[in-house]
């Protein structure tokens, strides 16, 4: 959906006004001004809070609650030290790969090249399916994988018929189950993405290339993935940065657990901020979370080449 | 004929794989609307013995249910609203006028809709308590409106660029000022993209859950996505079906959210011809 909107974004106008005059300027701001002013509080300034209270000893209880001080790099330092953050940054990587990379990446594609010249009812019918996943609140999302993985959940029931023992998968296979459950809630992104990129791939050079001698493979491969790179691309920089922000779903199912098995950066964040009280070490958690989402953004914009 | 027999044994494959696929999600799906309707529900998928409407009435019938169900509305609500009329009003210059700033703006606000606002959240806390509004329905509303707004700016400028300035030109020369033209001409004409931005807003809200789960804690202000959690906390592990139920009742909104906005997206984009004729 979103890289729809942006695709749409190119047409460029250059109107000028009738019956304005010179107060355009003036006039504009006062349209704008209630939008820079909400940014400005809200999401602004907690950025630059972010840098600040990040070298900070902020902390809700004890006794530099009461005295908050500038510690410099400290916070950092003690996160390159703190084995359970490097756990997190891997965490966190092995989660984006699967569950982002691999699983939405390929699925979303996957279901949208099969799907492509099927039947409109069958297509329909398969999409349904996919976009309820979508459709439904990452909570919610969360209960059902609870009971799915669940000791003598639907998965254990459903493999009992082969003889396999019930295992509670959320302990055994934590990681694993998170990532299944976040590909389940994300895939129809990438699908419709996908979905709209294959449909802007010219027949007629799919057919000439057919006359030529190349195979449904080749075709793939040599025509269509060429073509619909940028879309690639850009659904990769997208659901990185969706995935990256994942929060509620591991919350609600796993709480970061057991030990710290499915403890991401937002995880970890949370857990320090919020539960050890820790809010500058928490901030400088979700700096360095800020900082990949900032170079994302970037790679993003880059890749786009909006014309505004 | 060999070919043939290819192509067709390849679409039996290619039909297969889909129709497996769409098993695999609609699974754990099932249980979800099986569990509600049943009165004896556990964790495995199973076609209820008892069909009964039990667990949506016990859940309904919880008067602090009913308050996160109005909790919501109200958040939800609140900020698309206010999301609407502060995008609409920030897309008009940014659609019509020649801005040196417009470039640079742009660009910021699209660089924030990619954000994850999950890195911002503990910045966000602090600044909650630092200016003592934590724990309020209205400073939560007006702070999800600030993160909806990058990305309904940015959709609302595009849907307000494709409605012609011709309309507005004559209302112009009519003596009618900016913001009257903005309200009685673009508005009216662009409801598709006004209603594709407010559903869109509505739709995330209703679904956020770490926003109100951090910025408010009065269990009677909470809205039903963090109230669904907290009784997931308390009743999960036995009350299957209810859960189930409080799950769907909790989806039904988001369901109904997205069809209506995938009807106004495919309706938008159609007044070119407005100004021919």
């Amino acid at each position: 959906m979103a890289v729809h909107a942006f695709a749409k974004s190119t047409g460029r106008r250059n109107r000028v006004p009738g019956g304005v005059g010179q107060h355009t300027g003036w006039r504009a701001i006062m349209f704008l001004l209630p939008s820079w002013l909400l940014l400005a509080v809200f999401f602004f300034v907690p950025i630059l809070l972010t840098f600040y209270f990040a070298f900070t000893n902020l902390s809700l209880t004890g006794t530099s609650s009461l005295a908050t001080k500038f510690v410099g790099f400290q916070n950092f330092v003690s996160m390159f030290q703190d084995p359970t953050f490097r756990i997190s940054v891997i965490k966190t990587i092995v989660f984006l790969l699967f569950s982002a990379v691999i699983g939405q990446q390929v699925l979303g594609l996957l279901l949208a090249v099969l799907m492509n010249e099927r039947h409109r009812l069958f297509r329909s019918a398969i999409g349904v399916l996919v976009i309820a996943g979508w459709v439904t609140p990452e909570i919610v999302v969360a209960f059902i994988f609870y009971a799915f993985f669940s000791d003598g959940g639907t998965l254990d029931t459903f493999l009992s018929v082969f003889h396999v023992q019930p295992i509670a998968w959320l302990y055994a296979f934590p990681m694993v189950s998170v990532i299944i459950a976040n590909i389940w809630h994300g895939t129809a992104f990438s699908m419709m993405v996908y979905q709209a990129a294959l449909g802007d791939v010219p027949k007629e050079i799919l057919e000439s290339a057919a006359i030529d001698g190349a195979g449904r493979f080749q075709r793939f491969v040599r025509v269509t993935l060429p073509m619909i790179k940028g879309s690639i691309a850009t659904n990769m920089m997208l659901i990185t940065l969706q995935t990256l922000g994942v929060f509620t779903l591991i919350y609600s199912l796993t709480g970061g657990g057991p030990g710290n098995r499915t403890t991401t950066l937002p995880i970890y964040m949370y857990q320090q901020a919020f539960s050890d009280y820790q809010l500058g070490y928490g901030t400088a958690i979700s700096l360095i979370l800020l900082m990949i989402g900032i170079v994302a953004s970037f790679v993003y914009l880059r890749m786009l080449k909006v014309k505004l | 004929m060999k070919k043939w027999n290819r192509a067709k044994a390849d679409a039996v494959i290619v039909h297969v794989i889909l129709v497996l696929i769409g098993i695999a999600f609609v699974i754990p799906l099932l249980w979800m609307i099986f569990a509600a309707f049943d009165g004896d529900a556990t964790l495995a998928l199973q076609v209820p013995q008892h069909w009964t409407l039990g667990n949506f009435w016990a859940i309904l019938s919880d008067p602090a249910n009913q308050r996160a169900f109005v909790n919501g509305v109200i958040i939800s609500f609140g900020q698309s609203i206010l999301v609407v009329i502060v995008a609409g009003l920030a897309a008009y210059p940014l659609s019509r006028y020649h801005l040196k700033y417009k470039r640079p703006f742009m660009y910021t606000i699209l660089f924030s809709t990619s954000l994850p606002i999950t890195a911002v959240m503990v910045p966000v806390y602090e600044l909650f308590v630092f200016l003592h509004i934590t724990d309020s329905i209205f400073w939560t509303t007006l702070f999800l409106a600030a993160s909806g707004l990058p990305y309904a700016i940015w959709i609302m400028k595009n849907f307000m660029d494709s409605v012609p300035i011709e309309l507005e030109e004559a209302a112009w020369t009519d003596g009618a000022s900016a913001f009257s033209s903005l309200r009685r001409i673009v508005a009216p004409l662009m409801l598709p993209g006004i209603s594709t931005v407010g559903i869109f807003t509505f739709a995330g809200s209703w679904g956020n859950f770490f926003v109100p789960f951090i910025l408010i804690q009065t269990p009677s202000k909470l809205p039903a996505s963090v109230t669904i959690f907290q009784f997931f906390g308390q009743y999960g592990s036995v009350e299957y079906g209810k859960l189930a139920a409080f799950s769907i009742l909790y989806t039904i909104p988001a369901v109904v959210l997205y069809v209506l906005g995938q009807r106004y997206m495919s309706t938008g984009f159609q007044f070119g011809g407005a100004t021919k004729g």
